[in-house]
């Protein structure tokens, strides 16, 4: 490219050329052509339709005729929706029961990989497994370990002599399998996280601590804990961020249970997460612009609770 | 302290001994667990329906895999579901590692007017959550007539403000500017530079990008359930949820045999980059 090698000395010895503003674009368009990609898909894809949903939110429409005005009405009906808000509290419980054994779980796995030196790396490799496979297959395999006739916990319980229970019948048995499965997915992954971070704490705070006469227990509560808590704070923001948009472990677990919709959440909608909820709303009922509202409600949900888990932890940070 | 020292010594030895064989116990617990379900799902697959709904449940493996298979070939397109599962998370994790290295390529190691604005959006775009777009990106599609065809998943998974944000990380610390410098005296166009410096520097953090991608779209579900509203051409994962028949009814070796079958392509991934994906895991997190 002779033009490449031609620039420098005229951009440098004549920085006022006639055409300044044309020539900056010849000079960097192949750059702006490099990033272009991105940005138009995103304009395609996900701009315009951030805005399009906003448009369509104060608006009714079924996907196939014409759009109504209906101004504030859809947010006002949003508000007292029985079952909207049903599955905000149906998914801020199933994401507590997951999030915390999860996160203390994960700790504990990560304490115990940092401290063991032989087969780490296989111990790494069965932990992260989980995580590879498809919520799909593994939602259809805890579907029959929590089976009410012939799953596998029920054979356990019976087995020890308690009554069973119908798990994917009853509100908290629903609620309990689904939030088992999120920890059994994400605990390993998290832990090597945890494990990264524990990584990082030099090795002299320990010794100092045991020259004080620390023990294990103290030891953790008083520098690995703190050291830990930057990463602490990213574990359960991406946790808030991805559990409260909870969808295919209730889709594929609960979606023959009950005869309304695929996106039920089971009897009495007692798994229907707020995802799921959006997605009957649009695709089932075909409400695209109640769909719109419900959609900008959760985003809502998520950005409030989110900031409330980052209050929390910080806050703890500064005692 | 000298006297808490005098006690605990002799103790050391037999102490750390005994308390590592509890600590790899406890490892051993956790990786059953986790190994379980696969565990599972293997014993229901070389079984057939009564057998599992019978009880006491089986614990040990069946011998009617075979069988299984075939009922699981009878009742969906398995290998042209896989097929097409092949084929969109391959086209997406390629595009995405051409698109998403370009951009990167650029952001971390030239300048040019706009820059920082530029890229400040594109953190800004990376906290969007997809279903405030779901709607308006399924008219856009059904205007377009990609509805029930593959496009519907490859083309707006193309590129991501993720990937970019990775290798532009990575190419900042990975490319020394001395290498593109001398190049650039030599008269390598900007292309040039892209594939014949930059790419093969950064190949470790490419295949990390291309295993997550790759993972990312084989274990894809919402998006696909939506958009292919054609039963008969789905991806694996939408075929798989579809076998998963009314309660009760489901039959259960069948449905797991699909679920592990799926699950082959995506382990002889994350065989093949497993170190790769575990330690750059960890460096991400921390930066």
């Amino acid at each position: 490219m002779a033009t490449a090698l031609d620039k420098p000395p005229v951009s440098v010895g004549s920085p006022s050329t006639s055409s300044q503003p044309k020539s900056g674009f010849r000079k960097y368009w192949h750059l702006y052509a490099a990033i272009s990609p991105f940005y138009l898909l995103f304009l395609c894809f996900g701009l315009i339709p951030v805005g399009f949903s906003l448009y369509l939110s104060f608006h009714r429409w079924d996907g196939l005729g014409s759009m109504e005005w209906a101004g504030l009405s859809q947010y006002k009906y949003l508000l007292s929706d029985t079952d909207f808000w049903n599955s905000i509290g149906n998914t801020l419980i199933i994401w507590a029961l997951a999030t915390f054994p999860m996160i203390f779980l994960a700790m504990i796995t990560a304490v115990m990989l940092n401290s063991a030196v032989r087969f780490k790396n296989v111990y790494r490799f069965a932990y992260f497994l989980p995580n590879v496979t498809s919520v799909v297959a593994i939602a259809i395999v805890f579907g029959s370990v929590f089976s009410t006739n012939f799953g596998l916990v029920n054979a356990l319980l019976q087995a020890v002599g308690i009554d069973q229970i119908a798990w994917l019948n009853t509100p908290w048995g629903i609620k309990i399998a689904i939030a088992t499965l999120m920890t059994w997915q994400w605990t390993g992954y998290n832990a090597i996280i945890f494990l990264a971070g524990l990584q990082t704490i030099p090795s002299e705070l320990y010794e100092a601590a045991r020259m004080d006469g620390a023990g294990p227990v103290q030891t953790f509560f008083r520098i690995t804990l703190p050291m830990l808590r930057p990463v602490l704070l990213f574990v359960l923001v991406i946790s808030t961020v991805t559990g409260l948009q909870s969808f295919s472990e209730p889709q594929v677990l609960l979606q023959n249970t009950s005869n309304d919709s695929t996106f039920a959440g089971g009897p009495g909608h007692s798994g229907q997460t707020m995802v799921l909820y959006f997605f009957q709303q649009t695709f089932d009922n075909n409400d695209f612009g109640y769909g719109a509202a419900v959609a900008w409600g959760i985003f809502l949900v998520v950005i409030l609770f989110s900031i409330v888990n980052w209050r929390l932890v910080q806050r703890r940070g500064e005692d | 302290m000298a006297f808490l020292q005098g006690t605990r010594r002799p103790k050391g030895i037999r102490g750390d001994r005994s308390r590592g064989i509890a600590l790899h116990v406890s490892l051993i617990l956790g990786v059953l667990l986790s190994a379980f379900p696969f565990y599972w799902a293997v014993i229901m697959s070389t079984h057939t329906s009564s057998e599992i709904f019978s009880y006491p449940p089986k614990l040990l493996p069946g011998s009617h895999f075979l069988e299984n298979v075939r009922s699981l070939f009878d009742n969906i397109d398995f290998f042209g579901s896989m097929f097409n599962s092949v084929l969109v998370a391959g086209s997406v994790t390629f595009l995405v590692l051409f698109f998403d290295s370009l951009a990167a390529f650029v952001f971390a190691k030239f300048h040019f007017p706009g820059k920082n604005v530029l890229f400040a959006l594109l953190m800004v775009i990376f906290m969007v959550p997809a279903q405030l777009a779901a709607i308006p990106q399924f008219v856009i599609m059904a205007k377009l007539g990609w509805i029930g065809s593959m496009t519907a998943l490859i083309v707006p998974a193309a590129a991501n403000a993720f990937g970019i944000f990775w290798m532009r990380q990575y190419m900042k610390s990975a490319i020394h500017d001395e290498l593109l410098d001398a190049s650039r005296i030599d008269g390598a166009s900007f292309l040039r530079q892209y594939w014949h410096v930059a790419l093969p520097v950064v190949r470790p953090g490419l295949a990390f990008l291309g295993i997550f991608t790759f993972m990312g779209q084989w274990n894809d579900y919402a998006w696909p359930l939506i958009a292919l509203t054609n039963p008969n051409n789905v991806t694996l994962q939408v075929a798989l949820s579809q076998l998963n028949g009314t309660h009760g009814t489901t039959d259960y070796g069948m449905v797991m045999t699909g679920a592990l079958l799926a699950l082959v392509p995506l382990l002889i991934v994350f065989a093949v980059g497993a170190k790769q994906i575990i330690g750059d895991l960890g460096k991400g997190a921390i930066r």
